[in-house]
């Protein structure tokens, strides 16, 4: 099956119900095992026991600018190629991908308080997820705001594109100003500078909620394509009631003036 | 084996039950808009709205 079937959204219905029950079972296990190896990691000896907190802290903060990354191709495919599943893609991924932003917002913040003794600090790495989050919601808003779905999916692939901007910004915020929150310890140049102990679980982690989004998102999409029909119906059977009866008012007509003559 | 999360276990307690609620939350809205959209279908198509092709709208190939 290549991108073209794909692009046949019956064809996504078929494959996404054969894939899902497979995702969603390899993300139970995979959390199971990620979140056994989080509980049996040894604390850290400047944290203690908040580094338990990055296990679920620092996936979500990946996807936050994974899935917007997501939407920003599939934007790519509105705009350009016109693919018919793109819209739904993007238009699926932006809750999903607010709940991981407010998840790494309200972690970290979390994490912040007895590391930092502050929940919050106006620095770059936390201010620019922040206005992706609110990004997040923008989009969201457009696309209840705007009724016809296919101009609405221009104008959010308008915005998630520029936003996008906001991707390079959050990555190297830690790099190009002075921020409160710590440089990247895991995808860095050189290796990452964590113990295994600690690496393994976060990178299970990371992977399961990566699992979780592709599972979330394609059972997100299919409800998506399910919608839209549910809407092309419901104009059907507006647009045969109208028809109906206008041509009951039509008859009625036609009768009224033949009694008269 | 009992684990010990130290003085900050608030911290370390509040965030995976956060995120367990979030993710709670996620699973269930996609299964309910699901269910709402199969129904919306099925009661279209009993009212005698179908598809172009003739085909049933939660049919899959």
């Amino acid at each position: 099956m290549t991108l073209i079937d794909l692009a046949n959204p019956t064809r996504f219905l078929a494959l996404s119900a054969r894939v899902l029950p497979w995702l969603a079972a390899a993300t139970i296990i995979l959390l199971t095992i990620g979140l056994y190896q989080s509980a049996l990691a040894p604390d850290d000896y400047q944290q203690g026991a908040t580094v338990k907190i990055m296990f679920i802290h620092v996936p979500n903060a990946w996807l936050s600018m994974f899935v917007w990354g997501v939407m920003s191709v599939a934007s790519l495919g509105t705009l350009v190629w016109r693919h018919p599943l793109a819209d739904v893609a993007a238009k699926a991924a932006a809750p999903i991908g607010a709940s991981f932003t407010f998840l790494a917002l309200l972690t970290g913040s979390l994490w912040g308080r007895p590391m930092w003794g502050t929940y919050w600090e106006w620095d770059a790495r936390l201010t620019s997820v922040l206005i992706l989050f609110l990004m997040y919601l923008g989009l969201m808003a457009l696309w209840r705001a705007v009724e016809d779905p296919s101009r609405a999916a221009r104008a959010a692939a308008v915005l998630t594109l520029v936003g996008a901007l906001n991707l390079p910004i959050i990555k190297f915020s830690v790099d190009w100003w002075n921020t409160l929150h710590q440089p990247a310890s895991v995808m860095r140049m050189g290796g990452s500078t964590l113990d295994k102990a600690f690496l393994i679980p976060l990178l299970v982690m990371a992977v399961a909620f990566t699992l979780l989004f592709v599972t979330l998102h394609l059972a997100a999409m299919r409800n998506e394509i399910l919608r839209r029909r549910v809407r092309s119906l419901q104009m059907m059977q507006a647009s045969r009631v109208a028809f109906s009866s206008e041509m009951g008012t039509g008859s009625r007509q036609e009768n009224a003036s033949t009694g008269a003559a | 084996m009992i684990m010990s999360l130290g003085p900050y276990a608030w911290f370390i307690v509040t965030s995976y039950a956060a995120a367990g609620i979030v993710v709670a939350l996620l699973i269930g809205w996609v299964i309910i808009d699901y269910r709402n959209q199969t129904q919306r279908l099925r009661q279209l198509e009993r009212s005698g709205v179908t598809r172009r092709s003739g085909r049933s709208a939660t049919d899959t190939p």
